[in-house]
């Protein structure tokens, strides 16, 4: 029972932080120095995404099977594959990787 | 159908996939975790945010108080907050909608909107990766949580592979210009250094205002190249070249 309280109270928590960003009035951002860091932020925050999930386990650097699915991603995009294409060459990568011997 | 002609619909339903898939593996965990099957399904539904979910069963199954888990889970979705803003002004969604993107709010979602060219493509991409995400992903849980270990590790199919895959898709065309790709290097050195010194999810916060302050500084009033590069605007989606 006690579980369940802090399981909705979690819940709760990850909706309010999800809403709290849409009640920031749009016309703050609306002038072009903030549009330009939010184009910024963007770039930031895809690449940040990228690194965390090829590299990090938890709080450690962990080099494994995914940099082999970062590579074949990046070779695919180089070769302007479509999205789906990417995707499917950087699951086939980690996982001949793995049968290989790869962590 | 005329909507699969959309490039952003097929890059949200391929996210949707790829991400989806992975519930198997946070239902099996939770299940481990000696989380039950309603309690893993009610994690999936209200707390959506995959990491913030994995962090919140982790620091159960490790003896941690409620407290604590709650903690873990929100620190890790403070990112959220910073999508939000982002996303209320590209997409302006008002009454119930509102509320219905905040709670399909993810870092998938929030990637495959950003990196649309248009708007009517961003908000295509918004919809069909938040509400394809969310479907599969609550779906993907029950499975993982009904089966246990039985499907195996998802890692020996390659879905975080997958996963990797689909962001680097999903940055790539925005790194034309010379002005972004020094903005993705100084994050991804700044993830790099953040992943092992601070709490999982704080690494991309600290990318996020790396990334926003380098922004504002280039935005200054005599930066005519910047502002060049940011006319030629976001980029067309990942399938624009194909």
């Amino acid at each position: 029972m006690v579980l369940w309280f802090w399981i909705l109270a979690a819940g709760c928590v990850s909706f309010a932080t999800k809403l709290a960003g849409y009640l920031v009035p749009a016309r703050i951002l609306g002038n072009p120095r903030m549009l330009r860091a939010a184009g910024a932020l963007t770039v930031g925050l895809l690449t940040s995404l990228t690194v965390v999930t090829t590299v990090s386990s938890g709080s450690a650097l962990v080099p494994d099977a995914r940099l082999a699915a970062a590579a074949a991603a990046a070779v695919a995009l180089w070769l302007r594959a479509p999205f789906l294409i990417v995707v499917a060459a950087g699951a086939l990568a980690a996982a001949a990787a793995r049968m290989a011997g790869l962590p | 159908m005329e909507l699969l002609a959309s490039p952003a619909v097929r890059v949200g339903l391929s996210v949707a996939v790829a991400t989806g898939l992975y519930g198997i593996s946070f239902g099996a965990l939770s299940a481990a975790s000696g989380l039950s099957l309603a309690q893993t399904a009610a994690l999936s539904l209200l707390m959506f945010s995959g990491g913030s979910q994995f962090a919140f069963i982790g620091v159960v199954a490790g003896g941690g108080s409620g407290l604590s888990a709650l903690s873990a889970a929100a620190l890790l979705g403070l990112r959220n907050g910073v999508y939000g803003m982002q996303l209320n002004f590209l997409l302006r969604p008002r009454g119930w909608r509102k509320a219905a993107a905040a709670q399909l709010t993810i870092d998938e979602s929030v990637a495959t909107a950003t990196a649309q060219s248009e708007l009517p493509e961003a908000k295509r991409g918004f919809w069909t990766a938040g509400i394809g995400v969310f479907v599969l992903w609550n779906v993907f849980t029950l499975v993982g949580a009904l089966l246990g270990g039985a499907v195996g590790d998802p890692r020996q199919w390659g879905l975080d592979g997958a996963a990797v895959a689909a962001f680097l898709g999903l940055l790539w065309p925005r790194l034309r210009s010379r002005e972004a790709g020094a903005i993705a290097v100084a994050c991804a050195v700044v993830t790099v250094v953040a992943v092992p010194l601070a709490p999982p999810g704080v690494p991309i916060l600290c990318a996020a205002v790396v990334a926003a302050v380098l922004g504002l500084r280039r935005a200054g009033p005599r930066s005519p190249d910047a502002a060049a590069d940011e006319r030629q605007g976001p980029q067309p989606g990942p399938d624009g070249g194909a």
